[in-house]
């Protein structure tokens, strides 16, 4: 193995010798689909096919009309197969994993889509499939815990650490030094050891891509700045993937959690809390003590509760490439209220930060500018949570109901 | 230097015995009992772990008195003292068992002078192969310490002469893939994977994971030099408290 897969300081694969005969096939395999062209025509034609791409550009008249500053266009990952952008690396992932003839795939989640997207995938290739979820983040994202069972996953709840997405991370990793001969690690954002931060933003710079052709098309030029929400980094580095050559303006959204003085956030990169570490294989920005010890984090969006960011972003954030921003959970569900009353499309509450991100800006722009948001999925699985925050009063009679007739 | 007081240990013994504890867990008068109890009991070697928040490799019982230690507020400052009293007061090599992110954050060029100075013989770090280890390997190439490296079953014969070339002290060799703790099957695959060890090493070989009683140790005589024993003396102790383990592991200690 040579010393691969860095972006300045951060990345790299730190790994315990028992994996590094995995990551060489996985690193092989990879480069040799990389460089192949039928592949990646092999894997368009699965996501036109099975995940309704290209997602559509749709232009946000009310929205725009509202802030009466940059004309806002969002790029709808939400209208992915199983409702996220996350379809797009796991879909891929799987194409790797028939290569490889393995038979089973783990996976960790957070918010719940890359579990539900895993099932999927495992459920239309014929893989095993073992989901691990923080126990937090089950008790938060029921649904989706609903749906990967009925997928055929086996789903795992974790209770080591902080219950959350790097505890489930910790633990998909145990699983695959023990099962790597038969099983792949589907790791569900750009972060980890070498190759995953690249092999998973090349499979999401097909979100750019389009992107960049279709706001071509509509408009004749391109967007001054692109917005997306950053937990791990996959679904920001799909949309930026596609301006990465252009004079645009790149801008992450991080979750601001109660805010960024009050130490319950996850803001790695729009925060001074985070510092370089090597933890889960790689080397990034993490919120750790001075010891090396990871703290807690805090969203009201299980996607972004992450303590580290993809190696690519925390380069792009060292070299001034991109911008990060964070929002709080208070300025998300306004961002989220606004979009759903105007627009009648319901973000999910990691997508809601890159809108609350934009709205910020929008004002400041003027009407000749242009902006694309990247909503990067749907925010149905987050009715108990927003239903929590608007305290609906018929939700909650609803819910009471349903209980009533479960004990009965 | 570690290899030759391994040597030098080999003419009482057919295999000597390393376990490990980690810092803090239950709590630091624990530890310190524990080693106490263990050093008694005729054990030759000891790895001492800092704890870590993320500890990748470790099984569940590991796993949990890491997290166990933290909560009581082990900290490294704290791992450090603990260790250094623990060299001054008893004549066995300590070696610190970690993860990258704690000597990289105490920068590895002060963590290697740190721990010569406060007299422990080298350190293994699961989670940094000598591919991103230079600026450590240098380190404590400089400070005379051993940085232990790993071998796994699934590790080439080509790899194997590569890591072989930068050992120092002795490998660990994994008895098998996966974490900490989980049961280890003594076959005859462990036997000729021992036998590729054995091979592309001239240091010794210290074989763990999985290893817990007497008939683990007569396997491993004569097919490797060092065997080490981890979750199973936190199990033992959480059974039956810290005395317990002096007795366990005098059960297990061989004489040549
Ligand atoms: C809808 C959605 N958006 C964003 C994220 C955050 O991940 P990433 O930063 O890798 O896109 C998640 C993660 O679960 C998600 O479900």
């Amino acid at each position: 193995m040579k010393h691969r897969g860095y972006y300045g300081g951060f990345g790299g694969a730190f790994l315990p010798e028992i994996l590094i005969p995995t990551f060489d096939e996985l690193v092989s395999v990879f480069e040799s689909a990389k460089t192949d062209p039928g592949f990646r025509n092999q894997y368009e034609t699965l996501m036109a096919q099975y995940s309704g791409r290209p997602t559509p550009l749709t232009f946000a008249a009310n929205l725009t009309r509202h802030f009466d500053g940059a004309k806002i266009y969002i790029k709808r990952e939400d209208l992915n197969h199983t409702g996220a952008h996350k379809a797009n690396n796991v879909m891929g992932q799987g194409l790797l994993v028939k290569k490889m003839g393995k038979t089973r795939v783990i996976a960790e989640t957070g918010a719940g889509q890359h579990g539900v997207a895993c099932a999927t995938m495992a459920a239309k290739f014929g893989f095993d499939c073992t989901i691990y979820m923080g126990e937090k983040d089950v008790m938060r994202q029921r649904p989706n815990v609903f749906w990967m069972e009925q997928l055929g996953a086996t789903v795992v709840p974790v209770t080591d650490g902080t219950k959350i997405l790097k505890d489930a991370i910790n633990q998909a990793f145990r699983d695959w030094v023990t099962n790597m001969d038969t099983t792949h690690y589907v790791l569900g954002t750009a972060c980890g050891p070498h190759p995953f931060p690249e092999m998973v933003a090349w499979f999401q710079s097909i979100i750019g891509i389009e992107a960049r052709q279709q706001i071509l098309d509509l408009e004749g030029r391109l967007p001054d700045r692109v917005y997306a929400c950053v937990g791990g980094g996959s679904n920001a580095l799909g949309l930026f993937a596609g301006f990465l050559d252009d004079p645009v303006e790149l801008v992450g959204v991080e979750a601001g959690g109660k805010g960024i003085d009050t130490g319950f956030h996850a803001a790695r990169l729009s925060s001074t809390d985070a510092g370089a570490g090597i933890a889960q294989g790689y080397k990034t920005y993490f919120l750790q003590d001075d010891d090396g010890q990871m703290k807690e984090t805090h969203s009201i969006s299980a996607g972004l509760d992450y303590v580290g960011v993809s190696p690519i972003l925390a380069h792009m954030h060292e070299t001034g490439t991109a911008r990060f921003e964070s929002a709080t959970d208070a300025e998300v569900v306004d961002a989220l209220k606004l979009t759903m009353r105007s627009e009648g499309i319901i973000p999910a509450l990691e997508s809601a930060h890159a809108f609350a991100g934009a709205f910020r800006e929008a004002p400041t722009l003027s009407r000749d500018q242009i902006i694309i948001i990247n909503q990067s999925g749907r925010g149905d699985k987050d009715i108990f949570t927003v239903a929590d925050v608007l305290n609906d009063p018929e939700w909650k009679t609803f819910i009471q109901t349903k209980a009533a007739q479960y004990h009965a | 230097m570690l290899e030759s007081y391994i040597r030098d240990k080999q003419k009482q013994k057919d295999l000597l015995l390393m376990t490990h504890i980690v810092m803090g867990y239950p709590s630091f008068d624990d530890s310190h009992a524990m080693v106490k109890h263990m050093v008694a009991a005729g054990v030759d070697l000891m790895e001492l772990q800092i704890p870590f928040s993320e500890p990748m490799a470790d099984g569940p019982v590991i796993l949990k008195a890491n997290q166990k230690a933290l909560e009581q507020g082990a900290t490294v400052a704290k791992c450090l003292a603990f260790a250094k009293d623990m060299a001054a007061i008893y004549p066995i090599p300590f070696l610190f068992m970690t993860y990258a992110n704690i000597p990289y954050r105490f920068g590895m060029a002060a963590f290697a002078k740190t721990t010569a100075d406060i007299g422990l013989t080298g350190a293994i770090v699961p989670d940094l192969p000598m591919e991103e280890g230079a600026e450590y390997l240098q380190a404590m190439k400089k400070n005379q310490l051993s940085p232990i490296q790993m071998f796994s079953p699934g590790t080439s014969d080509a790899r194997m002469a590569q890591i072989a070339s930068i050992a120092s002290g002795f490998i660990y060799c994994l008895a098998r893939k996966g974490v900490t703790g989980a049961q280890t099957d003594l076959s005859d695959d462990l036997a000729q994977y021992l036998a590729r060890c054995r091979k592309a090493a001239s240091v010794p070989l210290a074989v763990g994971f999985g290893i817990k009683d007497r008939a683990d140790m007569d396997f491993l005589a004569g097919r490797a030099d060092i065997a080490v024993i981890g979750s199973e003396t936190i199990r033992v102790m959480e059974k039956g408290g810290v005395a317990a383990v002096r007795d366990f592991i005098q059960g297990l200690s061989r004489s040549a």
